[in-house]
């Protein structure tokens, strides 16, 4: 691909990643205050940032932490809270013919939920390329890593993004998204399914199970359609 | 600037953790053969995914999220992205300074 192809690319990722990129602010100023007032170090919030980039378990962690720092039990947490990437990565990895074996994985380092609903819309109209995978995953990295950082620092003068509903961003992106999975009945037997079997799992189970469930649900949903439809056949 | 070295490597710990995760689908597809029945489950992830992570927010948090949940849809239908996203965080604000939840 020639130069400016390669940041045309790019600045289409970061041109449909900017609404995100823009919500995303608030929750980074808001995780440094949180983590401000568990007592870590600007530096530490810097660090868990960088190398985790994963906001759920960040505010997990948070609620968890404990002096000093229990490596294991946060560790886990983060694993249980994260396992739904296992789904994203698996599906957006049979996406991705535009990219190298190592490019695919360091590209993977980068994944959020955002910016894997992001790739997945691309790849759904048409090639995802790794110079606009890096446009929706750059800035937005970037951007969690530095309003994070001015969160710790600003610490309790942040204020709360509810009160201005900004905490109803990210949910309305994926809402706006699954509006654009909403195709035919068997996609609305996918959603449906996984829908009730996330409200129920989020009523009695602790944490996020209820990804979990509401995903296996859907999955379910998919499987056994299809086996009608060959029954029927 | 302090770096204690309990929450070094409690960050560290996580960041592993996280990182397994994101490349573990990877590492899945690679030994699972895509078969007609394979391919359908992964078509249906990310619908299934997005819904899940949405559904206790739109159904039974409050009124004020439910009533954003479906104008952000309704927009949604019509209007580009950030226009829909625009009036879910408008619509929820509004609805949770006037009914107090």
């Amino acid at each position: 691909m020639k130069r400016a192809g390669i940041f045309d690319e790019f600045a289409g990722g970061a041109r449909a990643m900017a609404p995100l990129i823009v919500a995303v602010m608030p929750i980074g100023l808001v995780f440094g205050a949180v983590a401000a007032a568990k007592g870590l170090s600007s530096l530490e919030v810097l660090l868990m940032s960088a190398l985790v980039f994963a906001g759920g378990s960040q505010f997990v962690a948070m609620d968890i932490w404990t002096h000093p720092a229990s490596w294991s039990a946060l560790a886990f947490s983060g694993l249980l809270v994260n396992i739904r990437h296992v789904l994203m990565s698996a599906s957006i990895g049979t996406k991705m013919p535009a990219f190298s074996g190592p490019a695919k994985y360091a590209a993977m380092l980068l994944l959020a939920d955002e910016i894997w609903a992001m790739a997945e819309f691309r790849a759904g109209g048409t090639r995802l390329t790794p110079a606009w995978y890096a446009g929706l995953a750059l800035p937005f990295y970037c951007v969690w890593v530095l309003t994070s950082l001015a969160g710790s620092i600003a610490g309790a003068f942040v204020g709360d993004p509810k009160t201005i509903g900004l905490d109803f961003a990210f949910p309305a992106v994926f809402i706006v998204l699954v509006m654009g999975f909403w195709k035919g009945r068997e996609a609305g037997a996918v959603l449906a399914a996984s829908a009730v079997a996330a409200v129920i799992a989020d009523q009695f189970l602790p944490g996020v199970w209820y990804i979990a469930a509401g995903a296996a649900a859907g999955v379910a949903a998919t499987l056994f359609a299809s086996q009608r439809r060959e029954a029927c056949a | 600037m302090t770096l204690d070295p309990n929450t070094l490597l409690a960050i560290v710990a996580m960041a592993v953790a996280t990182v397994l995760t994101r490349i573990g689908g990877l590492v899945l597809i690679r030994f699972v053969t895509i078969g007609p029945q394979q391919k359908r489950a992964l078509d249906a992830i990310p619908p299934a995914v997005l819904m899940a992570v949405i559904a206790p927010t739109a159904f039974v948090t409050g009124p004020a999220e439910t009533l954003a949940a479906l104008a952000t849809a309704i927009v949604a239908t019509r209007l580009p992205l950030l226009a829909a996203v625009a009036t879910g965080v408008i619509v929820v604000a509004v609805a949770r300074a006037s009914i107090g939840a």
